[in-house]
């Protein structure tokens, strides 16, 4: 549902000022959003200082600079450090994208850090992904058949394979559903692009048989004619990708096959 | 608390296959009015401000009147169709199916109305 004000109880408030680090030069200013669900409180917005002669590059390297030496309480997903797992997707200078691949070279100013926009918040920056994997999962990610299982492998011809480069790279941070109106305004229905993208790279790989199942679950028009082509999925996404191309190939197909 | 899984959140009521045909409707009114707005802006142009005998006159021919007609036709069916697209993206539940409801007779409306008139002028 569309909502263009922060409900009540969502309100930002200023959160706590922790000190300086004593005898730094080169001091940045990191504003980081807060939220505990067992407080009662409404979110705030702390500020905290580090000393960057001491830090590691990308923002993620400050956030855990912060958990290890300053506020032990600070909440984030993160894993693999290198852009490959999608678990620190956050709101970055007002970009959804990965910490740890965002250079804090990038940003001018403070580090303001929020959760990915208008998803339901678990704890500080850790948005609620339920509903989003959920969607994926509806999507049938996954090799359908209906012929016998070949002796060896499912074969495919270098071409084919060449068709899901630029999707099959896809690491489900969802950055780009989180960054899109439509997925804000009804994310309950629409898909959203990450979802669709995963849906486009099992509809076009040549070795699923599953084609006009998969192009039928997705003739909805709020599953996925929601897309706007707002484009902001393929600006913020972290990897590169361009899942608004996707999506316009599977709508693509869609009209192909009725007209 | 409801006690439904993720995933059947997720699919709802699954499917409504449909949706497609309202693209390439779009699609098709797009270029139609692509090519009939300039005529009509061109058509309409040459007799703005022209006295009443000279309008009717005018508008007794054909091309013109066709295309003041079809730019009508198309323009508000694209507007109709548009605008469903709007209200089910900002509005919810009766709220949605009595706009598009309201937006789908007003647009035959002023369809009806705009061609009456035409007629009028026509014949």
């Amino acid at each position: 549902m569309v909502e263009f004000a922060l409900p009540k109880n969502s309100k930002i408030t200023t959160g706590k000022t922790w000190p300086k680090p004593e005898g730094a030069t080169n001091v940045r200013k990191f504003q980081i959003y807060r939220w505990n669900p067992d407080d009662g409180k409404n979110p705030s917005v702390d500020t905290y200082f580090i000393d960057m002669d001491k830090c590691g590059p990308m923002v993620l390297d400050a956030l855990i600079k912060i958990k290890n030496e300053i506020d032990p309480t600070l909440t984030f997903r993160r894993s693999c450090r290198e852009g490959i797992c999608g678990s620190c997707a956050m709101n970055i200078d007002g970009i959804n994208t990965l910490a740890c691949i965002y250079g804090m070279d990038e940003i001018k100013g403070d580090v303001k850090i929020y959760p990915l926009p208008h998803m339901a918040v678990v704890k500080d920056l850790i948005p609620d992904l339920t509903h989003f994997y959920a969607q994926h999962a509806s999507t049938m990610p996954w090799l359908e058949t209906k012929t016998n299982r070949p002796a060896k492998e499912w074969l495919q011809s270098i071409e084919d394979r060449k068709k899901l480069d630029g999707l099959y790279e896809c690491v489900m941070c969802a950055c780009c559903s989180t960054s899109c109106p439509s997925y804000w305004w009804n994310g309950d229905k629409y898909l959203g692009p990450a979802a669709l993208l995963h849906a486009y790279r099992w509809i076009i790989d040549s070795r699923d048989e599953a084609t006009g199942e998969r192009l039928d679950n997705l003739e909805d028009p709020f599953k996925l004619y929601r897309c706007h082509t707002i484009m902001n999925c393929a600006k913020t996404c972290p990897k590169g990708l361009n899942p608004a191309k996707a999506i316009a190939n599977i709508k693509h197909m869609m009209v192909e096959r009725a007209v | 608390m409801q006690y439904i899984t993720d995933r059947k959140r997720a699919s709802g009521l699954g499917s409504a296959k449909s949706g497609t045909m309202h693209h390439w409707g779009m699609m098709v009114s797009a270029v139609g009015l692509a090519i009939l707005l300039p005529l009509f802006v061109f058509t309409f142009g040459c007799i703005l401000g022209a006295p009443y005998e000279e309008v009717v006159a005018y508008y007794s021919r054909p091309f013109p009147a066709i295309v003041a007609a079809l730019t009508l036709i198309v323009g508000m069916v694209h507007f109709k169709n548009g605008a469903q697209v709007a209200i089910e993206d900002y509005a919810r539940g009766l709220t949605r199916q009595a706009l598009i409801l309201a937006v789908t007779f007003l647009c035959y409306a002023m369809i009806a109305t705009g061609l009456f008139g035409l007629v009028r002028l026509a014949l």
